[in-house]
């Protein structure tokens, strides 16, 4: 221009809010993967969730107990949409850290498109913008399900929603999968869940919310893994947050409590698993283990290591060091940490992550990551990068290639 | 350098702003106690739409002089940009993050020209 003075266009969103559109939030990762020339690549993210709370009236009705059914009903009429018969506190929501992080607070936009679920037109959205070809979908607040009071609740809540998910949520889109709850606290109904959902569309594999406080080794939990090996089905424990252990209970702010009990949770089933010769009893049974990052892996394997040689009395069933199962298991990306890049090389090299790290976003949760968070990273090769945004989970969970890729 | 139009100075409110996108640059300009500052629309953690946050004072934590914790409080003085990605924080006039001086916004300058306001990208 002769006068030296550029026009411009002003953005159509000024300011995120929970009304925003979910593509004009991640509007920037899409451009970045067009520029960095990674858009067309397989792009696979293994661990989402969707708020199966707003649909609970829906949800509800999957329960097949007809006591269980009319409390959840009646806590329905009564308040017009409490999370009934569930034992999540909505008093202690922090996530969002005050309001600040607007998609974490609630997902508020509008969907026009009656013809499907809310959350298939939302999960919709969040794969198109991360350019993503499959999406494995979680639930939010059941996976605190795991320290529920009541067995018998645990279960019926379980099977009622991972009925509903597999009649209302996955047959809409064959591009999101999901990793079923298993309700540990009646291990008989974990059989009838495996028997009855493992064949449905979108189903993967099962999942433990790790949030619980009985030993995963525990015998009556064997026959389970022996099924899900029997028929080739990954096992994930997903973490979670819980601020009632007598660890947790001491840290009176969010990010202390989450910032270990994401981790803590998976600590202690991973060392159960592993010095309980689980790898060993299992050799075919996938184990991922889900959304507590990446940095504790390193301090388990050499942690364990060490005194597994001082102790090999204590766990007669390993046939090589700890850190040689962990290495053997499969894990999310999600959050990572890479706060000292040297640090995450290093835990990369130690897990073999080029073939068994598993991109993750955890959207549209607080601490989300973007597929460019692993692209980005500097000491990975194309293929490393490649095997962790898609290769690795289409293996995993033998999922069809996307055409064209 | 280009001088980028950005808008009508008498438009900007206390804390409003304009994020605008210039040749595939995003560019937020705010307005903070009668002063303009500007910001790539691209946050350092993992280039989130930091200009497209919530605008909100700082957070203190209050010490009596025996160094007992009395609470915290907002700030009177400084103004945060919030990244609504994953809430990292920074001096809306320094473009700094409060507690990692490494973690700072990509800044450009803003000049006021006969009541209209612009950018040198
Ligand atoms: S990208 Fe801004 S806080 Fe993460």
């Amino acid at each position: 221009m002769d006068s030296g003075i550029e026009k411009t266009k002003e953005l159509p969103v000024q300011e995120i809010t929970i009304d925003t559109d979910t593509r004009d939030i991640l509007a920037r990762e899409t451009k970045y993967q067009k520029e960095k020339g990674f858009a067309d690549w397989p792009i696979v993210d293994i661990d989402a969730h969707h708020s199966e709370m707003t649909s609970w009236r829906q949800v509800i009705e999957y329960i097949e107990d007809p006591i269980l059914l009319h409390y959840a009903r009646e806590f329905q009429s009564r308040t017009g949409g409490a999370p009934g018969l569930s034992n999540h506190t909505p008093g202690l929501r922090y996530q969002d850290a005050g309001g600040r992080i607007p998609h974490q607070q609630q997902i508020a936009e509008p969907v026009d498109d009656k013809s499907v679920h809310r959350d298939v037109t939302l999960v919709r959205r969040s794969m198109q913008a991360l350019g993503l070809d499959y999406q494995v979908l979680f639930p939010g607040n059941l996976l605190q399900l795991g320290t529920h009071p009541q067995p018998r609740v645990e279960a019926h809540l379980a099977l009622a929603y991972n009925r509903w998910v597999c009649d209302t949520i996955l047959p809409e889109d064959n591009r999101i999968k999901t990793l079923l709850y298993l309700p540990l606290g009646e291990p008989e109904v974990c059989h009838r869940i495996i028997d009855e959902f493992s064949e449905r569309q979108g189903v993967v594999g099962f999942m433990i919310t790790s949030v619980r406080f009985k030993p995963v080794h525990h015998n009556s939990y064997i026959p389970i893994y022996r099924k899900l090996e029997e028929r080739n089905l990954p096992l994930a424990f997903h973490a979670g947050l819980t601020w009632t252990d007598e660890w947790t209970k001491q840290t009176d702010l969010f990010i202390s409590m989450h910032a270990i009990s994401f981790v803590l949770c998976n600590i202690v089933h991973m060392t159960n698993w592993i010095i309980h010769g689980l790898p060993e009893r299992f050799p075919n049974l996938k184990t991922i283990w889900i959304e507590s990052g990446l940095a504790w892996l390193p301090f388990m394997m050499q942690r364990l290591d060490s005194e597994y040689q001082m102790r090999p009395s204590e766990a007669p069933l390993l046939k090589k060091l700890p850190s040689d199962y962990i290495r053997e298991m499969h894990f999310s990306s999600q959050p990572i940490e890479t706060s000292n890049m040297k640090l995450t090389e290093a835990t990369f090299d130690g897990i073999n992550a080029s073939s068994q790290l598993m991109y993750s976003s955890d959207w549209p949760h607080w601490d989300f990551n973007a597929p460019s968070t692993i692209y980005d990273l500097p000491f990975l090769d194309e293929q490393a990068k490649r095997n962790i945004l898609g290769e690795n989970a289409l293996r995993v969970f033998n999922l069809d290639r996307p055409a064209g890729k | 350098m280009v001088k980028v139009f950005v808008g009508v100075e008498s438009d900007f409110e206390d804390r409003g702003r304009r994020v605008i996108e210039y040749n595939d640059t995003e560019i937020g300009v705010f307005f903070v106690d009668e002063e303009f500052f500007a910001y790539e629309n691209k946050c350092v953690h993992q280039g989130g739409p930091i200009c497209q946050g919530r605008i909100l004072n700082r957070v203190v934590e209050v010490l009596a002089d025996d160094r007992t914790s009395q609470g915290l409080t907002w700030d009177e003085e400084d103004v945060h940009i919030v990244c609504p990605w994953h809430g990292y924080e920074f001096n809306i006039k320094t473009g700094v993050h409060p507690g990692n001086k490494n973690a700072r916004l990509r800044r450009f300058d803003v000049s006021v020209e006969g009541g209209e306001v612009y950018v040198d990208v």
